[in-house]
């Protein structure tokens, strides 16, 4: 590639992120009334990403070899149990992470 | 008004901070390693602004021009901010002058960071929104750059420093839980992601996942809605 056509290919890069960033703000501009059925989802549609965002994260885990993504599973189930047993969102993460890089050595 | 939402936001983005540091410092390394200097560095990670993609586009930039290939790449893989768009289409109404900025920059973890948390009553919202956003900018883009100058800052014993990431989406979530108690919605993502990461495998679950996932939720519109109202 060219500078010009790096520079090009990072445009267009930057230009599909904007507008799946901007689209759903384009369909409903201010003013805009927001339809029910829309404004269903983006009642529930927070959690359910979150929960899809949760999943996203184990994507490049692989589950059917060695260590079947154990380092990962048991650091979440840490980070799970010791946040609603705390409730302190600094110690869960952290504590997690620590954990996680434990286990990635022990395995 | 200001200080108090910018300290509000720089105590709920210090997981995002470490996280992005790992992340964007070994980016721009890498950016480096195929032969990109700082200054495309700075480029890509300013304008861009997407951790995922920018990863996967690192072939891309050093392979044939195929510019619709960049474009449809930059949709898939960001496709999921979509959901994060119609999430915040509320929360975001009103607010003027900052707001085309808050949208470029609704990334994965500002996103999680805004749709879980109410930063409290005492804090204006529109600032709050404005500081996270911006501060994850910041640590995005200056630990490329700081990645790119230096090399890499770190060898192998911080591996694993990433699951931060991991760690700040699952208490995120759980505080959500707490907070607004839509736990049929949040089943729903989890089960839909799950069964369409099994089915397609990982470079294909996104866009049948969320799609799942809308269609589920309306289909159990009535059963869901008739939860809140209990």
């Amino acid at each position: 590639m060219t500078t010009a056509q790096t520079a090009v290919t990072i445009a267009v890069l930057a230009l599909g992120t904007l507008i799946t960033r901007a689209l759903p703000f384009i369909c409903f501009p201010e003013g805009k009334k927001i339809p029910p059925i829309i404004e269903y989802l983006a009642n529930t549609l927070p959690c359910a990403a979150m929960a899809f965002l949760v999943v996203y994260c184990f994507k490049d885990t692989k589950l059917l070899s060695y260590p079947y993504g154990l380092p990962k599973i048991i650091a979440a189930a840490f980070v799970v149990v010791v946040h609603l047993w705390k409730k302190n969102t600094l110690f869960s993460i952290f504590g997690g992470t620590a954990v996680y890089m434990v286990l990635l050595r022990i395995f | 008004m200001k200080r108090k939402a910018l300290k509000a936001a720089f105590s709920s983005t210090i997981p995002v901070f470490a996280g992005f540091l790992f992340l964007g410092a070994s980016y721009g390394f890498l950016m480096n390693s195929k032969g990109f200097g700082t200054g495309w560095v700075l480029l890509i990670s300013a304008t861009v602004f997407a951790g995922s993609l920018q990863f996967a586009a690192l072939e891309l930039l050093v392979s044939t021009f195929n510019p619709l290939y960049a474009l449809v790449l930059a949709l898939i893989i960001n496709a999921r901010h979509l959901f994060y768009g119609f999430s915040m289409l509320k929360e975001y109404r009103g607010i003027k002058k900052i707001k085309p900025f808050l949208i470029f920059g609704l990334v994965d973890e500002t996103f999680s960071i805004i749709a879980s948390k109410d930063p409290g009553e005492e804090i204006d919202k529109p600032w709050y929104y404005f500081f996270v956003t911006l501060l994850n900018y910041i640590y995005w883009v200056g630990s490329c750059v700081i990645g790119s100058l230096l090399g890499s800052i770190w060898g192998a014993e911080l591996e694993g420093v990433e699951f931060v990431l991991t760690a700040l989406f699952i208490v995120l979530l759980l505080n959500q839980l707490t907070e607004q108690k839509k736990y049929s919605s949040a089943l729903t993502g989890f089960i839909c992601t799950v069964i369409c990461l099994g089915l397609f495998g990982r470079d294909m679950f996104l866009l049948p996942a969320m799609l799942l996932i809308v269609s589920s939720l309306l289909l159990f519109k009535r059963p869901i809605e008739r939860k809140w109202q209990q």
